[in-house]
This record gives structure tokens, sequence and C-alpha cells, in this order.
């Protein structure tokens, strides 16, 4: 029998909001994802300028994993935390955008800095190299949030030593529609890591 | 209890054909399925190695008469058909399919709906043609999803959450990704020419390919592949190119030895990614040196059939099997003179070798890179 793991932290943007284990932190009226974005990273007292050159997909990976990440990564040592992504409309968001910018030929813009954004995988990148994660990371499409998937790979990846720790995330943007659930698994923490509990982060 | 994963059995469509067999003759004649193509959209004359439609077509004729696929859609049938006869679907049977780009193509009707261009809206499809009961996998992780497509269902076989699996992936030449590629400026203006001096970037390709595996001992025979180790591990270092220390390939290799106990003298052959670009090459010869199998024949199979971005991993890994199974090291088309620094042992003929154990291992924007360790069953 395997020891359990749990969810030591979670966070969650969706609604123009981010909440904290449970709490409510920060919330935007009214605004584009963009502007909501940008209140949320000064609000949180994020500082990494690398965040604006982002796409929308990148920028919410990011700030729901930098809320969880900057109270837990030692700068100081190696940080063997593996990333887990996953989600609906991978990179479409951007594909479309792209796809935009070479469909005239009287405007015709193929651009590298947002073709590079094409990947959903991306985002995954930008969080590895704000800290330095040298570690496990995967990003998979599912047609809904897949608890059952996403807490299997995680297990399996704490229990055959290939992480310590795994941040897992739905991280879904499309046409300014979005929401995001990360969380960290762990060996210690309050919720149990297993289908059910993973579930209720995204429901509730 | 950690079970054992098996790869069976493997199958191809590229250029070069729309099997195993017909494409290793092709590779042992030096046949490549790059070629000049005409002006597409607004991109001049380029290189690429592209599946010819008519062929295709009059294949999958053979299939299904549906018509209501799309070329991408048709290689991946193409692709698993042969495979899934020989075996039965249960509950307890992963569809992991992997891709870059999918069917991207269809952005160029403006009227497309979004939702036609998911990538789980492809996987269900191709799913629903062969009826899996479970829910598709999709890996989508650049240019390594091929290779990591195969370690994610090894790590879900050997955990016991799934007794078998059926592996595919697939992409295809599209002006959206030509046109990218071409904006990085990372397009040669020749067939592309892995590790040597003169190589100047890359050629895209497409191909569909899908292996079929297993945790069940009793339906491995001699000759079968099983696979020791793996590893997944990112550069943290930049979004569009790789760490120059190779580090990420690096640790990806070193997670992989290190899972398996083998020791790294065994390794008989080395599937590398070899893109072509400057960087790509580059830094692969830089991680090889570091883990000391700078002295392993390793080659890049780009020069036969362009970059097939998600679906090149387990394409490579697909003639790797081959090669294993034949004894048989295949050169390093496009090669002539070495061109990185550190010097690798690049195959420049076709080789006979007993090939006992061999490394397959990717690299792909966003800094990841994949590694996975396979041993031939004897």
């Amino acid at each position: 029998m395997e020891a359990n793991k749990y969810i030591s932290q979670y966070c969650v943007i969706e609604n123009n909001s981010v909440a904290i284990n449970g709490e409510p932190q920060f919330a935007l009226e009214n605004g584009s994802f963009s502007e909501f974005a940008k209140a949320a990273y000064k609000h949180f007292g994020i500082d990494y300028p690398k965040f604006f050159k982002m796409d929308n997909l990148s920028k919410l990976a990011f700030l729901t994993s930098e809320i969880i990440l900057k109270e837990v990564v030692n700068p100081a040592e190696e940080n063997d935390i593996a990333l887990v992504f996953a989600n609906q409309s991978s990179s479409l968001d951007t594909d479309a955008k792209y796809q935009s910018s070479i469909a005239d030929e009287t405007a015709y813009f193929p651009s590298p800095s947002v073709f590079v954004y094409t990947l959903p995988n991306i985002c995954i990148g930008e969080i590895c190299i704000k800290h330095k994660l040298q570690s496990e990371n995967a990003f998979f499409v599912f047609g809904e949030f897949n608890a059952a998937f996403m807490s299997n790979y995680a297990n399996l990846l704490l229990e055959t030593n290939k992480a310590e720790k795994v941040l897992c995330g739905w991280v879904e943007y499309y046409n300014e529609k979005f929401k995001a659930v990360v969380y960290l698994v762990e060996k210690q923490g309050k919720l149990e890591h297993n289908e059910q509990t993973v579930n209720t982060l995204y429901t509730k | 209890m950690k079970k054992n994963v098996y790869i069976t059995d493997t199958n191809c469509v590229t250029p070069l054909g729309f099997d195993v067999t017909s494409n290793w003759e092709a590779l042992l004649k030096g046949q490549s399925g790059i070629g000049l193509h005409d002006k597409l959209g607004m991109l001049e004359s380029f290189y690429a190695s592209v599946i010819d439609s008519e062929q295709l077509n009059t294949a999958f004729a053979g299939i299904s008469g549906e018509s209501h696929f799309t070329k991408l859609e048709k290689m991946l049938i193409l692709a698993l058909a042969p495979i899934i006869s020989q075996h039965k679907i249960t509950n307890r049977t992963a569809f992991v399919f992997s891709t870059t780009k999918g069917n991207i193509s269809l952005l160029e009707n403006e009227n497309c709906e979004i939702e036609a261009a998911h990538l789980s809206a492809l996987a269900k499809k191709i799913s629903t043609f062969f009826g899996f009961t479970t829910e598709p996998i999709v890996v989508s992780n650049a240019c390594v999803s091929g290779i990591l497509a195969i370690a994610v269902a090894k790590r879900m076989l050997q955990s016991g959450v799934y007794d078998n699996a059926f592996v595919v992936a697939g992409d295809e030449v599209s002006e959206f990704v030509l046109s990218g590629f071409n904006s990085f400026q990372a397009m040669s203006q020749a067939p592309c020419k892995p590790y040597d001096k003169d190589r100047n970037g890359v050629t895209l390709g497409e191909a569909a390919a899908a292996v079929y595996m297993t945790s069940h001992s009793d339906e491995v025979q001699n000759g079968d592949m099983k696979i020791l180790g793996d590893g997944a591990i990112n550069d943290a270092n930049h979004i569009s190119g790789p760490s120059r220390t190779g580090e990420g390939l690096f640790r990806s290799i070193e997670s992989a030895f290190k899972e398996s106990g083998l020791e790294p003298e065994k390794l008989s052959y080395i599937s590398a990614h070899g893109t072509a670009t400057l960087y790509n090459d580059e830094m692969e010869a830089v991680a090889f040196n570091r883990l000391g199998l700078q002295k392993v024949p390793v080659n890049s199979l780009k020069g036969f059939y362009g970059h097939t971005l998600g679906a090149s991993g387990l394409l490579e890994t697909v003639i790797a099997i081959e090669s294993a199974r034949k004894n048989q090291l295949i050169g390093s088309k496009g090669f002539s003179e070495m061109g990185v620094t550190q010097s690798i042992e690049v195959i420049k003929e076709h080789t006979e070798n007993e090939i006992n154990y061999f490394l397959k291992t990717a690299s792909g924007f966003g800094g990841c890179n994949t590694a996975v360790l396979f041993e031939k069953v004897r």
C-alpha cells in the first residue's frame, strides 16, 4: 500500500476572481482578462516583467501557479516539483490569432513571438523558467476536466520517485472565457489527494 | 509492485509507405520523403515530406467508405487499423493520442466552429471509429509529444491503471506550421542535414505512427521491446530555444537510466531528435557527451521524413524498433561532415550491428525533453 498523498495548497481563478485554499482573496468586478490579469499581478506583489510578454493562456497558468509557488519554492535549493497541466482548448486562443495573421495577403504578418505560444506546453515552460524547475512536465488535453487521470498521473510520478511534489493544473482559456485550478500534491497537507477531492476543487 | 511494460506491435503511415515493411525497404534504399513543393498560401516553394493525398485516399477506401475524415484523420486511422485488428479493446484499454497541431488547418476556413479544431474532438473521432470505451488521453507537448506518449502509457500500465494501450501520433504539414517555422527563420533552404556542418534548419514533414503496449507478459514474443525507463524533464531555460548545456535532456536520460538500472556501456544505439537547427543538434551533442554516450552510434531520421512534429518521437521509435529487430543501424541521411563541436558517433552508412538496448530522445519548444530506454526481448 502506497503512503497517502495530500493537497497542500490550491488556487482557483475564475470569473475575474482569485481564491486561495478556498478563501476569496481578490476580484475585479468588470474588465477584460488582460485587465484582470494585470490587476491580480499587482495585488499579489508579483515582480516579473516577462509576464507581460506572455499570451493569455500562459498568463493565466503563470498567475495561478505563482500564487502557490512563491510561498513554496526555496530559490536557494533545487526544487523537484513536477508540472502536470491540462485543458480543453489547448492553445487555440493564440492559434486563432496567429491564423488571422497569415489569412490575408494584404495583412500577412506571421510573428515568431506569437507563433511560439501556439503550443499549450509553453505555459509550463514559463513557470519552470521562473523557478528554475528542472523537473518532470507534461501537458494533456481532455474534452472536460479529468480528475481521475490527473490524480492517477500525479500519484504515479510520486510513487515512482520521478518527483518529490507535483503541481497539477487545469488551465483553460479561450476568447475571454477562462478557468484555472492549480494545486500542489505532496506527502503532507490538509486535504487528502484523491479523485473526489480533486473534483471538489474544480466544481465548488 | 510495478509491472513490466512492452511494445509488441508497430505501424506507420509516411510518404515512404503505409506500413513498416515498405518504410523499412525505402530506408534501406536511402529514399527520402522530402521533395520540393510549390507555393502554399503566401509561401514560396519549400521542401517538405508530404503524403500523396490520392494514394492515401485509395488506401483509406480499403478500410472505410466514409468520406467525412480529414487527411490527418485518415492517416491516424490507417496507422491504427492493422494493429487494432490483432487485439481486443476492453474497458481496461487506454487510447493515447499525441499531436502538436491536430486539425489546425480547419482554421483556414473562417466559418469553422472552433470546437471542430479541439484536439479532444479529433481524439474522440478516432476513438469512436475503433470503439474505444475509455476517455482518450491527448498528449500535446510540442515536439516531444510522440515519445512522451509512450512514457505516459508505460507509466499508466506500470501502475495498473490500464492493462494495455494503443498509442497513436500524427501531424500534417500545414501553412500554419510552415509559416511559423519560416517566421523563426528555422527552415532549411535544402533538405535538412542533421548534425552536418552545413545544416541550416528544419524540413517539415507529415506522418502517423502507432504502437500497441501491454503489461501482460504472455502477449510478448522475442524481438518485442520492454520499456526499461523514461524521463521528461524541462530545461527551465528558454521557451523557444534549448539549453546550451542540454540540462533537461541530460536529466531526462539520467532519469531513464536510473529507473532501468542498466549500465550505459550496454547501450547499442541512440535514435536522437536531430532537427538540423544549429542549436538543437549542438545541444544534443553536449548532453550525450556529458553522459559519456559520445561513442554510441546515433542517427536522426529527419533526413528521411523531415520533422513530423508530434508524430516524430513515435515514428522514430517505430523505425528504431525495426532496427533492433533486424540488427541494422540506418545511416543518418543528410550527414557527411561533423558539424557539432562535441564529437558524437553519427551513423554514416547502414551498418549491421547487434542492438539489444536503445535510447530514443526528443526535445522541443517550451524547454521540454523526453528520453525512453528500450530492451529487446530475447
